[in-house]
């Protein structure tokens, strides 16, 4: 057996931080690997060396047997090597087919680029893995399940035979995931070896060839995973036990905190993308919205948060309508808001750690007394923020993107939080937040629901919405098709109802 | 601690200081390719520019250089470029000239009356622009060339027919322009001011009092900048629109209220000259609104910046003078000066912000190796 990749003693140091510290990976030809710790174990710095992003401190990189020095990324896709990010890095205002063949584009004479040979072959790829996509959509309108999708088409276009995907189950609900390791089944079925990076233990156990566990910079070991269970890998990588999400006993009180009135949002076509959707959330009561990606939530969540009037309908807050106020007025009510994609919508990437800590906040105290900002409130808050949430970071001085991923939602959920919110729009609140982390989260949220605080959970963990949520209810097409109890439903049941099947089956 | 800040401040100031080098690097090159000599050429700048009476002259200049520079900083914070400050001052200009001339108000109001009025022209023409791109999805370029190309051959020609229909312009004592303000609405020259450090200024110079208003702005730029909330909206909303969006800022507003900002402050650019002679010539100073652009540029969009980026221009507008006079070259040398200074001072910015940041992860690297438990 050959290795497809041989990394030794690899050491990459930031400004305060040693992100790998002296790593050995080794990864067989044609095996699935996943990559498993917690946030910011050093596991996206790694791969971002392995594809030629950051140059290592030192140590060796042996790609086939080769040992090579990668400087860019185009140099490691010469190599086969193709990389599919945490945070996706696709051109909004393009086309799916534009982003895909950006920067490998087909030329034909006096440099005009080949379209058609472009969408030949996107087809071709598409079709081969069985990946399904419009070539002429807009990436804007892409919801992210389709544009993880984009983002491996592209990979693969390029014909990558190692690759790389950082967190891509994060974003998917279990059919989609079963979808997704079909098709790294099939990738390594075709000679193709992958690294993944999961922080979804039995994910990892169910698709893994071999797993390695980085902690704090450092290899903790490689194991297969016939020989572990969740609770070992967890052990390894945090030294603690599995958390499970458990809503504990019911808080909810009969006081109305949000309510949704006959809510339509008409989308393109003059399709209701949100078509007559009512419900509340009490004071002290969590509810999960369940459904497949596109199905309407983000619209649902956009109304509710102020970025888009609806067309019909009303919401109202603490019992005062709100369905024409600003998103400024709704926040300073009390509207606190997790959202989905941390860096389009979460972060100002390029600022401090405390000014980011008073986004969306800014107009309040302590971050500011009236039109002055109070830089030291500021840093206060960011400072409370930090130990509160555990966000692993030297200080607060550093800017935003120097943060890992699951650091970042740290920080994005410390900063609602701390805020002391009346109402929660949480969105995927817990993605790409490790399992140790994620209980502290749940505790969290538990803890201020305790204290009355009503919160609107849309996530793609179904464990996660089955274990926190007082109710369920499911979204398809724009719809609540369906209320259902947490304490009588399975994930695979809920999964069916998402997906539209159990309805059918109820039918008559 | 003290010399960590002047290594700071050296590496904040590399940038700017070889674009300097090179350009005076290249120039001469050009300088001796054409004929000339370089250093008898440079020699005359400075000379020249040592005499109090031409210093006076250069910050004549550099003072709506800097109002037209943070003008297009404003912009250049919300990513709208305000390619239109040209065609804001001067109307602003013709606009508070002709007004300022109809009223009669004691000294101090009249003042701020024709400031006022020149900043809400500005204002309301560039926050047109502002309303434009957000109601109909006019890119601001677009608009404020559309803007600036009716009001610099349009508007000021119609007008100037009119007012001479009128009998307002006349051509008496050698004036071509609108009917001079009276006294009581022209700023006083500081000269005073300056005479304190130095010996009494001559050749009847004058030293602008625009400049006292143009170093408020910059002061009142930067508190509102860093020390306000709508200074964070204004940042934030620059840096990513979306993000501030779900934080509170809506990005439609803050377009329309940074082009009005950037307007008004355009507005004040030809408030100089205006305070200078008292009316709207017919051939008012102009290109100062795209020279701007470049002092912007140049000056990194923050305060301080713009100012020496303005005093750098103005020098070598103001001390190339001596050289038609003198004839070590031709003064035209400047324009490629200032071209490569700009083009140089992009590249160095970029070539200092990677130093900056291999400086600093060499720090933390030496800091870890001394403490490994500080990691996190
Ligand atoms: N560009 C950067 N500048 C400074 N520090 C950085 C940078 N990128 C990463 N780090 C730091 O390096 C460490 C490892 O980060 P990395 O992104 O590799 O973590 P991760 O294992 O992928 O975590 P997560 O699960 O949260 O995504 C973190 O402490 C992070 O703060
Ligand atoms: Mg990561």
């Amino acid at each position: 057996m050959t290795l497809a990749i041989e990394l030794t003693g690899i050491t990459k140091r930031f400004p305060g931080v040693v992100a790998n510290d002296d790593i050995n990976l080794a990864v067989a030809e044609g095996e699935i690997h996943a990559i498993c710790g917690e946030n910011g174990a050093g596991k996206s710095t790694l791969m971002k060396i392995l594809y030629g992003m950051q140059p290592p401190d030192s140590g060796t990189i042996k790609i086939h047997g080769e040992a090579v020095e990668l400087h860019s990324p185009a140099q490691a896709i010469d190599l086969g090597i193709g990389m599919v990010h945490q945070h996706f890095m696709l051109a909004d205002q393009l086309t799916v087919l534009e982003n895909v063949i950006l920067g490998a584009e087909p030329m034909r004479s006096f440099g005009r680029i080949d379209f058609d040979a472009g969408r030949e072959h996107l087809d071709e790829v598409g079709r081969a893995y069985g990946l399904d996509i419009n070539a002429d959509d807009l990436v804007e309108t892409l919801e992210i399940g389709e544009r993880q999708r984009v983002e491996i088409i592209k990979v693969l276009y390029r014909g990558a035979k190692i690759l790389i995907l950082d967190e891509p189950t994060a974003v998917l609900v279990p059919q989609e995931v079963d979808e997704l390791f079909r098709n790294i089944r099939e990738l390594k079925a075709s000679g193709a070896t992958i690294l993944f990076i999961d922080h979804k233990l039995d994910e990892v156990l169910e698709i893994a060839d071999t797993i390695t566990v980085l902690r704090q910079g450092q290899t903790v070991g490689t194991v297969k995973p016939e020989d572990v269970t969740a609770h070992d890998l967890a052990e390894m990588m945090i030294g603690s036990e599995l958390p499970v999400p458990d809503a504990g006993a019911s808080t909810v009180t009969s006081e109305v905190a949000l309510a949704v009135d006959g809510l339509r949002v008409i989308g393109e076509g003059d399709r209701a993308v949100v078509d007559d959707v009512s419900l509340s959330v009490h004071r002290g009561e969590i509810v999960g919205i369940a459904g497949v990606e596109g199905n309407g939530q983000a619209e649902l969540v956009n109304a509710i948060i102020g970025l888009d009037d609806p067309d019909e309908g009303t919401i109202t807050l603490l019992g005062r309508e709100i369905t024409r106020f600003s998103v400024r007025s709704r926040r300073e009510m009390g509207l606190g808001y997790v959202p989905q994609d941390r860096h389009r919508d979460g972060l100002l990437l390029g600022f401090t750690l405390w000014e980011n800590s008073a986004l969306g906040h800014q107009t309040e105290g302590p971050y500011s007394r009236g039109p002055w900002l109070s830089r030291a409130g500021m840093r206060d808050r960011a400072s409370r923020i930090k130990a509160d949430f555990d966000v692993r970071t030297p200080n607060i001085e550093v800017s935003a993107h120097a943060l890992s991923g699951g650091n970042q939602q740290k920080l994005i959920l410390g900063r609602e939080m701390v805020a002391g919110p009346a109402v929660l729009i949480a969105n995927h609140p817990t993605r790409g937040i490790d399992v140790g982390a994620q209980a502290a989260v749940w505790d969290d949220i538990r803890e201020a629901r305790a204290q009355g605080l009503a919160t609107l959970l849309v996530s793609a963990d179904l464990e996660e919405l089955i274990g926190l949520s007082d109710t369920i209810v499911v979204m398809l097409r724009g719809r609540l098709v369906a209320s259902l109890d947490p304490n009588e439903i399975t994930p695979r049941d809920l999964g069916a109802y998402m997906t539209g099947a159990a309805l059918e089956a109820e039918a008559p | 601690m003290t010399a960590r800040l002047t290594h700071r401040l050296m590496l904040s100031s590399a940038a700017p200081i070889a674009a300097v080098v090179i350009a005076v690097v290249l120039s001469s090159i050009v300088l001796l390719i054409s004929g000339s000599n370089p250093l008898a050429a440079y020699a005359d700048m400075v000379g020249h520019a040592s005499k109090l009476e031409t210093q006076v002259d250069i910050l004549n200049r550099a003072t709506p250089l800097y109002l037209s520079g943070v003008a297009a900083a404003i912009g250049f914070r919300m990513n709208l470029f305000n390619i239109g400050v040209e065609g804001q001052y001067l109307l602003a200009f013709i606009v508070s000239a002709h007004l300022g001339a109809q009223v009669e108000l004691p000294a101090v109001l009249h003042i701020a009356f024709i400031l006022v009025v020149a900043m809400a022209v500005g204002g309301a023409f560039s926050g047109a622009a502002g309303v434009l791109k957000v109601t109909r999805g006019v890119n601001e370029v677009i608009s404020t060339i559309m803007l600036n190309a009716v009001v610099i051959s349009g508007l000021s020609a119609w007008w100037i027919v009119e007012w001479q229909a009128g009998g307002e312009i006349s051509a008496t004592g050698g004036r071509v322009g609108t009917e001079p303000i009276a006294d009581s609405g022209i700023l006083p020259n500081i000269n005073s001011w300056l005479e304190l450090f130095t010996r009494e200024i001559g050749l009847g110079k004058k030293l602008t009092g625009m400049l006292v208003i143009a170093v408020a702005v910059g002061i009142v730029y930067h508190v509102m900048l860093n020390r306000t909330v709508f200074g964070f909206d204004l940042r934030a909303s620059g840096a990513n629109p979306t993000a501030s969006h779900v934080g509170g800022v809506s990005p439609k507003r803050m377009v329309v209220i940074a082009m009005a900002l950037s307007g008004a402050v355009a507005g004040l650019v030809g408030m100089t000259e205006l305070m200078n002679t008292g009316y709207y010539p017919s051939n008012p100073i102009s290109l100062l609104g795209f020279t701007g652009i470049a002092v912007a540029l140049l000056g990194r969009n923050n305060p301080a910046g713009v100012a020496v980026a303005a005093l750098i221009f103005a020098f070598l507008d103001v001390s190339s003078g001596i050289l038609q006079i003198s004839g070590a070259a031709s003064r035209e040398i400047v324009e490629i000066m200032k071209g490569v200074i700009i083009l140089t001072a992009v590249i160095a910015y970029e070539v200092v912000r990677r130093i900056r940041e291999r400086e600093e992860a060499a720090a933390a690297a030496a800091a870890m190796a001394t403490s490994p438990a500080a990691a996190l």
